[in-house]
């Protein structure tokens, strides 16, 4: 249940944002990550951003870990 | 994935299983809390990859599971009430109370919705003012900020046909029980990620620094579960006892001030009962007066049950690391995810469902 994913900022409008998660869009709410900016990777739990992945070699790490996911996901 | 990636984790792996290897002479028992980290280390084998010296057991980390059997019959009296909407997330669909669960009392003409978000939820309540809307508030740290948001929405707006049946539960005081128990014999932890993503490390100091027991902040892939054993075990080799943190990307020492600013604003501590290990003072939420409005315990003035635990269920053993899913005597025989008999088995983070979906498709 606290299953949460990463996913791209895209766009923001006040308390809400869009997401790229996986390839799709999403439209999350950003009231607890006011301070996010566009292009950030954020975690996603339940439609709300809950943190930030905000270093750029944590990033890679995540990217990759994603790639090997998606991988998993289609055997 | 470009040839040289895949190849790059699979020899961290392998580096990883080394030094595991290398450093697990004698028996280290650890426990992963999070309900997440028993769908991963299910899912990918782990236990098989690790030497025998090694032991990983779950522990009481998913919030579905540790909802006690009185708090489902009341959520369950309360979305038969008629005139009310229940919104929920998906996972309590189907989880078993003394008679019914939700799915039976929908088929039964009950208005039971499954949202993806608390905002779905508040949507609901804008769009039906001559129903009741009540979230079902199950869940941890990482869930109880989108609720706490979803509360203070409905109080800015003057949403009054919402309310949440807070049923929420906070992770370190049942750390403490556990940690003194006589009969646990876990020497560390695998810590929560997305608990600690909200609350830091702080509020979980003490298990290392007051009980001796090392604790890593884990990631929920393969190799971040790797890492944080071999930080664990390394912690032993050293003599140490530590909160650290493996998920570094994610999880920040301080945790998210913000989203437990929005959780004190809402809620504050009370005594809950946990499924299978009982009360436990300072471990659940209950609203704030100042949103008593939006309570639905007060508004539909719910009464208390006092309901039995399902005879012949090891749930509670299950989640207190004391035995195996497989050592209950209705594991895969009497109970399974499609007749589940406890809630360790109906949610998908339970260990029973884990240990059965899994076991079933590698064949054991
Ligand atoms: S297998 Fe079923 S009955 Fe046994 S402990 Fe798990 S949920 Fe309870």
């Amino acid at each position: 249940m606290c299953l949460a994913i990463p996913a791209k900022v895209v766009s923001m409008d006040g308390s809400i944002a869009k997401v790229d998660m996986m390839g799709n869009e999403r439209v999350v709410s950003i009231d607890l990550v006011p301070e996010v900016k566009i292009g950030e990777y954020v975690l996603v739990h339940a439609g709300f951003a809950i943190g930030i992945i905000d270093d750029e070699s944590a990033k890679e790490t995540e990217e990759l870990l994603l790639e090997v996911a998606n991988a998993y996901e289609q055997e | 994935m470009p040839m040289n990636k895949s190849k790059e984790l699979l020899t961290k792996a392998a580096d990883y299983l080394a030094e595991i290897q290398a450093l697990a002479q004698s028996t280290f028992t650890i426990m992963e809390v999070c309900g997440t980290h028993t769908v991963a280390i299910a899912k990918n084998a782990l236990r098989e990859l690790l030497p025998e010296t090694v032991r990983l057991i779950s522990g009481p980390g998913c919030p579905v599971c540790v909802t006690d059997s009185s708090d489902i019959d009341r959520y369950l009296y309360l979305a038969a009430q008629p005139n009310v909407i229940t919104a929920t997330f998906g996972d309590m669909i189907r989880v078993p109370g003394t008679e019914k669960n939700l799915q039976v009392l929908r088929a039964e003409g009950a208005d039971v919705r499954i949202v993806y978000s608390t905002q779905d939820a508040l949507e609901l309540a804008r769009k039906n003012r001559d129903k009741e809307v009540v979230f079902l508030g199950i869940g941890f740290e990482t869930t109880v900020p989108t609720v706490a948001v979803s509360l203070e929405t409905a109080k800015h707006e003057g949403i009054e046909n919402y309310s949440v049946l807070s049923m929420h539960k906070v992770v370190p005081p049942v750390l403490r029980l556990l940690a003194e128990d006589a009969e646990l014999v876990v020497d560390a932890f695998l810590d929560p990620g997305h608990v600690c993503s909200i609350i830091g490390i702080e509020p979980i100091g003490f298990m290392a620094k007051d009980y001796g027991k090392p604790g890593v902040v884990t990631g929920f892939e393969a190799l971040d579960i790797l890492e944080a054993i071999v930080m664990l075990l390394r912690q032993r080799e050293e003599g140490r006892s530590e909160i650290e943190i493996q998920y570094k990307r994610v999880a920040k020492p301080e945790g998210n001030p913000r989203a437990r600013m929005f959780i004190e604003q809402v809620f504050e501590p009370v005594e809950a009962s946990w499924r299978g290990i009982g009360l436990i003072p300072q471990s659940g939420l209950g609203i704030r007066e100042e949103y008593s409005l939006w309570d639905a315990a007060k508004k539909f003035s719910l009464p208390i049950f006092h309901s039995e635990e399902t005879p012949g269920c090891r749930c509670g053993d299950v989640l207190k690391g004391r035995i195996y899913p497989t050592q209950c005597s209705l594991f895969a025989r009497f109970c399974t995810p499609m007749k589940p008999v406890g809630p360790c088995m109906v949610s998908s983070e339970g260990s029973c469902a884990a240990y059965y979906r899994y076991a079933q498709r590698s064949g054991d």
